[in-house]
Formats: structure tokens, sequence, C-alpha cells
């Protein structure tokens, strides 16, 4: 603080205007300048972009059973080669990322709902709830996470929206987990008890008060969170618990690829780099971001 | 605004106020202990006048302080505010009556939303109570401003583009959007530079003759009270141990403790010799007070009666209070 802190004087001088968008600009500055999560962001772009660009620039139909041209190695005609069935490879990764995507937001988006909800009653309320929610999530972090979501999986049945749920469940300790102590350190901020003094509902301190000012582990989480909820899904369909043939899914094609491992290994060596390069394009990515986000990382 | 002129409307009276925290232990979590951070505080503040709580770290002073909002649940006691018993309140009704009662705290960088603006800050306290109708509240959010000494221009910046002294500013309008009737300064201007508390402090004088406000200031700035007190309360582990009108308390404290307390005020007159009254020891755990009389464990005067009963607050002439057993003497 500076000690001409005449509330006349330092009202004239010129304060920066750095209002919320500056805040975005700075953010985006620093993730730019920041190399892990420049290659991370690339990469998670360009598979966003090929995912959207799919139908458009997939050579083949994904589908196309193409028995005559079956285990071809990859050639000017099919750049990733063909599969058992003759399919192209490549045009079956693309469609695969929009699967992937797909998957990874949603599991994602179902674990932080469940995450930040009871997360944010756990540490704003404390006392019982806390302790019952907070085992609750100790039970559900005990599971090693694949074993939990074999076990939802067998009992909903295989199919891609019950993966989705699965893994989404097995997100909701880390997402809770991580609120709970942010919404601890909030809670005991003056402000909040400005808020209460002023009569404010425990709803409106929630949604308006703790809430915003706990995004940004929430948003970090999640990116982190996104690679290995696409890896579980890989996994699991892998395992067959996932995505059913036909489907291009990654996981069911590497499993696919199996059985060729040595008279074909492109068909499994491909969707297996395509999972690899995603995976760590989030993870590169969410780590820049947590970075850009941790206010003593600011010079 | 002379004490004996207003002194006629009580408008908060602390009864017998306990404040317990539970110590946890065990894999159960059971409740092992108690801290007894505030035991059986009583006092009276009467409209249009400034009362200062002073006393040292872990006394108890911003617990009482706490409590009286119920920012936490008091563990006992009463607090009777215009009449009605507070802490009696489910806390629906309780929130009607916040808008009599505010605050203002201690760090000016914690006491605001970093996310939102200071117009958005202002318009929200307006707007929780409905206090003021919605058309009205940017108009009256520059009004409060410029009573605080900030500018109108100021109404759309975010608190990190403000100093701690314009924080604080921000805070008391804060507190006066709801046009309250006693504010409660928790450690109000502690944490501001020397010069920018003067300020502060001048400008909540200045409020309390423009709204009528009475004050609660907790404080361990004895500089600070001096300068804004009516009545000061003295609290020790957890207890009040003397309450006097300014000038009394000053010139002739009657407990060991606001003696000791007093006397390390410096003195900046060299050639005036002051006796410092160095206290020894530490304060004992609010978990395990002392028997008798919480001071008698560092009290130079302290004998065998002080060990074993507890002194009651008495009235040494008007608007005089101490507890001690040999309170007459020391005076």
């Amino acid at each position: 603080m500076s000690t001409f802190a005449n509330p006349q004087e330092t009202a004239k001088a010129p304060v920066p205007v750095s209002k919320r968008k500056a805040k975005g600009a700075d953010l985006a500055k620093a993730l730019i300048k920041n190399k892990m999560s420049l290659v991370g962001g690339s990469i998670v772009l360009i598979y966003i972009i090929l995912a959207v660009l799919a139908p458009l620039i997939s050579p083949y139909d994904p589908f196309e059973i193409d028995l005559v041209n079956k285990l071809q190695s990859p050639s000017a005609d099919h750049i990733m080669g063909t599969d058992d069935k003759g399919r192209d490879i490549f045009s079956r990764i693309l469609y695969g990322s929009q699967l992937s995507l797909a998957v990874g937001f949603v599991s994602v988006f179902i674990g932080a709902l469940f995450g930040i909800v009871l997360g944010i009653i756990s540490g704003y309320y404390g006392g019982l709830v806390d302790t019952i929610i907070m085992r609750f999530i100790d039970v559900l972090l005990a599971f090693p996470g694949l074993l939990l979501a074999l076990a939802i999986v067998s009992a909903l049945g295989p199919s891609l929206i019950n993966v989705m749920i699965a893994v989404g469940v097995f997100s909701i300790p880390t997402f809770a987990r991580i609120v709970r102590g942010s919404t601890l350190s909030v809670k005991k901020m003056e402000y909040i008890d400005a808020i209460r003094v002023l009569g404010a509902s425990d709803l409106k301190i929630i949604f308006v008060h703790i809430l915003p000012n706990i995004l940004s582990p929430i948003i970090v989480q999640g990116t982190l969170r996104l690679a290995t909820s696409i890896l579980s899904v890989a996994g699991l369909s892998f395992l067959g618990m996932g995505a059913q043939p036909p489907t291009p899914e990654w996981g069911a094609m590497l499993s696919d690829g199996r059985d060729f491992l040595f008279t074909a290994p492109h068909i499994a060596l491909f969707p297996g780099i395509a999972i690899a390069l995603i995976v760590l394009g989030f993870n590169l990515f969410g780590d820049g971001l947590r970075d850009a986000l941790d206010p003593r990382m600011k010079n | 605004m002379s004490a004996t002129l207003t002194k006629e409307k009580e408008i908060l009276h602390v009864k017998d106020l306990q404040q317990y925290f539970p110590i946890k232990g065990g894999v159960f979590g059971r409740t092992v202990n108690h801290v007894k951070a505030v035991d059986g505080v009583n006092f009276t503040i009467y409209e249009g006048e400034t009362v200062s709580i002073v006393g040292e770290s872990g006394c108890g002073k911003s617990t009482t302080g706490r409590a009286i909002l119920r920012l936490d649940e008091p563990t006992g006691g009463e607090v009777i505010f215009q009449g009605t018993n507070l802490l009696s309140k489910s806390k629906r009704e309780m929130r009607s009556i916040r808008k009599d009662l505010q605050v203002i705290f201690q760090d000016p960088f914690a006491s605001l939303n970093p996310r939102r603006s200071v117009g958005q800050t202002l318009e929200e306290a307006m707007g929780i109570l409905n206090v003021v109708p919605k058309v009205d509240r940017r108009r009256r959010a520059v009004e409060l401003l410029e009573q605080v000494g900030l500018k109108e221009e100021h109404i759309d910046r975010y608190p990190h583009e403000f100093s701690g002294g314009q924080r604080q500013r921000i805070g008391i309008a804060r507190a006066l959007a709801v046009e309250p009737k006693l504010i409660i300064c928790d450690e109000a201007v502690s944490a501001l530079d020397v010069s920018v508390q003067a300020q502060v402090l001048n400008l909540l004088k200045k409020l309390q003759k423009e709204y009528g406000l009475t004050y609660l200031f907790i404080s361990h700035d004895l500089g600070v009270v001096r300068h804004i007190s009516d009545r000061i309360i003295v609290m020790y582990l957890g207890k009040v141990v003397e309450i006097a009108e300014k000038k009394s308390l000053f010139d002739n404290p009657c407990h060991p403790y606001t003696q000791a307390l007093l006397s390390a005020i410096p003195e900046p007159n060299r050639k005036k010799k002051k006796e410092r009254i160095i206290l020894k020891g530490d304060v004992p755990s609010p978990i395990d007070p002392p028997s008798g009389c919480r001071f008698h464990t560092r009290c130079p005067l302290a004998t065998d009666l002080c060990k074993q009963t507890d002194p009651e607050l008495k009235s040494l002439g008007e608007e005089h209070q101490a507890a001690c057993h040999y309170a007459e003497q020391i005076s």
C-alpha cells in the first residue's frame, strides 16, 4: 500500500483500465508463452478441427467394408492402411475423434456436475453433512477407477452411454475433493461474512460469491480429467465394455488390431497413437492452464 | 457527541455471552474439550455512542463481535438488540434484522469479492433486503461512494484496482448501504497505514454524525481507541475486566490489567517519567483458564482470594466498573 494513499490523490492517478476482458487476454498470453500449454493446446485444437471436419475430409466411409482391400499396409490410397474388413483406418480415426471428444466432455461434465454440488455442500455446510459426503467420496476413491467403471458397466450393460456414466462417476471424487477444499478457503474470506451480515441466503452466497471464485481449479481439473476420461473410455472399449462394433472408437479399433499385431501392426498402431496424442495434448494444456491461473506464478 | 447526553436509549445489551469452540479429537471427532473464547461477557451500548473493546490477541474481542452478529452461533447468553434477543431468532427472522446491524472488517484485501465491481457490491448490499428500490440503487451507490471520499468514476472498477485505504472506504460504503443503526468495526483500521488510519477514523466520525450511527469498535490499538471512543471495554481471556468512560479509564484505571495495558503506551515527552508495568508470563490457555480471577497468574497484586473467587464487575462511581477484588484500593 502506498503511503500517499490520500484518496483524492490516488483517485486522480491514472488507473489502468483492466476489466475482465483484459484478464482473459492476460491468460491467453500466458498460455501462449508457456511452451507446454502451447503444444498441448495446439494438439487439442487440431483434434477438435479434425473432429468437426471429419465428414468433409475423410476419404472413405468409415463403415464401408471392402474385403478385397483388407489388411492393406499404409499406401497412397489408404494413408493409414485398412483393417481386417478393408475399412479405411484414417477415416475411422477421424470419426473416432468425434466420438472420443464427445465422450470425454460428457463424462467430465457428469463428474464435474456431481462433484461440484457434493464438494460445495460438503465444504460450505461442514459438520455431519461434510463427514457423510466425504466418507462416501472416500469409498469411491478406494476403488481403482477402472475397476469401478467396469463394475458399473457390467451392471448397466455395455454401451457407450453407460461407459460415459461410469467414467463420469469415477471422476466425481476428484472434483468433489478439489471443490470442497477451495470452498473451505473461500468460505473463510471476510467478504462472505460481509454478505451474510447483509442477510444473503445460502444459495446466493454459494452461487454468486463462492462458485465464481473457485472456478479456476475446477477448469484446470476438468482439462486434466478430459485426458483421463478419454483414456478410460478407450480402455473400457478395448475390453469390449464400451463402444460396440462397428463403431469407429479408438479403443475398440485397438482391440480389433490385437489379433493382427504381427501381420498388420498398423491396425493397432494408429488408433494407439491417436489416443496417446490426445491424452498428451490435454495433459500438457491442463498443466499449462494450471500454471497460468496460479497467482504465485505471476511476476 | 457527549456520552451523558445520549445515554437514554439502550441499543445493544449483551448478557452473559458465552462462545465456546469445541476441540475435536480422536477417530470419531468427539468433542474432547472447549476453547472458552468468550466466557460470560456483559455490557450495554447506548444509541449514538462509540464503545470500544480493547485487549490483546486472543482475548475474545473479535469473537464477541462475531457472536453479536451471529456469524458464529454463541454457546449461551443473550444479545438484546433494540429490545429483541437476537439469539432466540431463527435464521430467517434474523435476516430481516440484519439491516440494522452491520460490520466493517479488518482486512481490506479479503473483505471485497475480487470478482465483483464496486457498483455490483454496493447494489447487491441494497438489493438483498431490498432496502433501496432497484431503479435508485445505482444513484445511491454513487452517493455512498462520494460520502466515503471516493468518486463516481470508481463505481465500475474492481477491488484490485484500489489501495488498502480505498478498499476500506468501499467496505464502509457497503455497510452504510443498508442504513444500519449499529456498526461493529472489527479492527477496521488495524491493517492500514497510520496516515490512512487517521483519515478513515475521521471518516467514521463524520458518518456517525450524519447518520446517527452507533459504533462498537474492536481494536488492540489504544491510540485509535482513545481517538474514537466514548466508552471503553477492556477484555482479558474471554472476560470483561473493566468498563469505563474514556477519560475515566485513561486517567484512573482500576484494574491491574488495564494499568499494565496503559503503561505500555509510549510517552512522547521524555521528561515525563513513566513507570512501565511489565507482566510476567504468557496469557494462560483459554481451554483451561485459571481458577478464580483469570488474571491472578500474572497479576502483581494477586492474593489467595484472587485464586479462589472470580471477582464480579462492580461499580466504582459513575460509569466505571472493574472486575477486581481490590479495585477500590487501586483507583
